[in-house]
């Protein structure tokens, strides 16, 4: 309640206006959500001693170093593993994409047997984890011999994104009007040049959001690299990360430096599109 | 049509929807010596009753609801005072500030863990500094090692890291409320208190509903934070064992304890039901009676 109270014009009383209040919490709240960031990024660029006796410093000419850096890149395959990442994470969205947008189009735009039961099959995967069915997923991967290849994890990533995917991009082809496929239809225009030609391009505003949506989990994703592809050759990026850590958790320049390369290529990507994720969520994408 | 539908379909039930249904199928399965039995419900019982298991089981499912209660009572209300401070009118700098809150939603729950788990280190000494500072130094601890406060204390992390989702769902639901309604409230003569709590609050329970099942599917299956900063052993004494760390060493074994598939399945279908249940119980019942408030 004494949050609320905030809120309130405070009769009589006031002394602060609304607005200063109102800036106040949100700028403490912003210093409490950058401030862990900024500390580690900023003492990745210090010698150890400047990073112990004032941690809290930028680093000046003195204490500026790249020692970890190169430590991390000379004891781990960072590279490697970006690489691994940025394979997976593209072909696992693209394929979501693509795959998600074709199933969408035909759950909505063709009535069928089983139609109802498919779309009620997708919309379970939006709410149960597909981490779940892990122990027969890992089985069938040593059957399909795929243990230790970005194989695994791209088909596992498309079946974990497709739900949410096949459930966004349908709302977004109810909106297309019925003329457009019709009037092609009458035009004798195939199906596939409709699909592809036709409702694809009207499509792309709704696949940005689900692009954003679909690739942060996979990006960020420890679970199934670990289980289905913990080997040096198909690491990715979070575990090489987590395992880098794990092993040189004394040596500070290096952790500092490991975490500071994950970070600020997603911060990067981040700030480039922000736009595009905030208004996906905002735009009630996502109810 | 199958053309479209096909591929899609394939990938989705072959390594989703086969797993899942062949993990409850195993659930009920004992491998011994490289034989598979029937063995029934026996493996339930066996994780709810056995000495060696059930104190483990229970422990995991404790805490889990413990995790799960703290993002509730602290992660969803501060992501709706910052929602509805976000949608004050003419707030200058709202996209910004924004931007900025959803950033550590962004980064991977490892790194995020790896971040706090420095931050908290009493050898870097930055957040006992920081106490001192503010004069509450002698309250610092090493509250990562303690097994009175490690779980809490990464709860804690967790929901810093996830703020911004309630936030920004929130603030979704708050923009799409007519100004109409609201005026009509200042017309009337309620102050933004009484707007907030009889007209915005209505309007966005459904929202927080759905915030809370997110949480809830979520909670019930955290495992990064836990690994990364505790290992599969998710120490002091286990006391930072959640469902998913669980599910992972009964899976692959541990120290002494040999990795078994049937028991990992079975311990899957156990998050599997609560997911369910959950979910279930946010369709029928929350869904139900919140309808007849959307607009």
């Amino acid at each position: 309640m004494k949050l609320f109270s905030r809120l309130m014009p405070s009769s009589g009383m006031r002394q602060v206006p609304k607005s200063v209040t109102v800036h106040a919490v949100l700028l403490a709240y912003t210093v409490i959500a950058l401030f862990p960031i900024i500390v580690v990024v900023i003492n990745a660029f210090k010698e150890r001693r400047a990073i112990f006796r004032d941690p809290l410093g930028l680093p000046d000419s003195d204490s500026f170093t790249l020692v970890g850096f190169q430590q991390v890149l000379l004891r781990s395959d960072f590279g490697l593993y970006s690489w691994n990442s940025l394979v997976v994470t593209i072909l696992a969205v693209g394929l979501v994409l693509l795959l998600g947008a074709m199933a969408a189009w035909a759950l909505t735009e063709y009535k069928f047997k089983g139609n109802l039961l498919i779309t009620f099959l997708f919309a379970m995967g939006i709410m149960i984890p597909i981490r779940l069915g892990t122990v027969s997923i890992l089985s069938l991967m040593v059957s399909l011999d795929l243990v230790n290849t970005l194989t695994a994890l791209v088909l596992v990533y498309i079946a974990q994104g497709l739900p949410l995917a096949v459930y966004i991009l349908s709302e977004f082809v109810r909106t297309i009007p019925k003329e457009l496929t019709e009037a092609a239809r009458c035009d004798s225009v195939s199906e596939y040049k409709i699909f592809f030609c036709v409702i694809l391009p009207l499509l792309k505003p709704a696949m940005a959001t689900v692009a954003v949506f679909t690739m942060i989990p996979i990006w960020n994703d420890l679970w199934f690299p670990l289980i289905l592809a913990p080997g040096e050759e198909t690491r990715t990026i979070t575990l090489g990360v987590q395992q880098f850590v794990g092993q040189y958790v004394t040596d500070w320049n290096s952790v500092l430096s490991a975490l500071t390369l994950a970070i600020v290529p997603v911060l990067i990507l981040y700030t480039i599109f922000s736009r595009q994720l905030i208004r996906g969520l905002t735009s009630g994408a996502v109810k | 049509m199958v053309f479209f539908l096909g591929p899609g379909l394939l990938i989705y039930v072959v390594f989703s929807v086969y797993p899942l249904l062949d993990t409850l199928v195993l659930s009920l399965y004992n491998e011994q010596q490289g034989q598979t039995s029937f063995v029934g419900l026996q493996n339930f019982i066996t994780l709810v009753t056995d000495d060696t298991w059930s104190q483990a089981f229970w422990n995991a499912l404790g805490n889990n609801f413990k995790f799960f209660a703290i993002h509730m009572l602290v992660q969803n209300p501060i992501g709706l005072l910052l929602a509805v401070l976000l949608s004050s009118p003419k707030l200058r700098l709202s996209g910004t500030y924004r931007t900025l809150i959803f950033m550590p939603t962004m980064l991977s729950v490892v790194i995020i863990g790896f971040v706090w788990q420095l931050l908290l280190s009493p050898i870097w000494g930055i957040s006992e500094n920081f106490l001192y500072s503010i004069g509450l130094g002698q309250y610092f601890d090493a509250w990562l090692g303690k097994e009175s406060s490690a779980l809490i204390t990464l709860a804690f992390i967790s929901v810093w890291q996830f703020v911004g989702i309630p936030m920004m769902l929130i603030y979704a639901t708050l923009l799409n409320i007519p100004d109409d309604i609201v005026d009509a409230s200042v017309v009337d003569g309620a102050n933004s208190f009484q707007t907030f709590w009889h007209i915005k609050l209505p309007l966005i329970l459904p929202t927080i509903a759905m915030v809370s099942i997110l949480t809830f599917v979520a909670n019930f299956n955290a495992f990064e934070l836990i690994y990364a900063v505790k290992g599969a052993l998710a120490g002091p004494d286990f006391s930072t064992d959640l469902m998913g760390t669980f599910f992972y060493r009964t899976f692959f074994g541990f120290q002494l304890q040999q990795g078994s598939a049937s028991m990992g399945a079975a311990v899957a279908t156990l998050m599997f039901l609560i997911i369910l249940m959950g979910v279930m119980l946010f369709l029928f019942f929350i869904q139900r009676r919140i309808q007849r408030f959307q607009f």
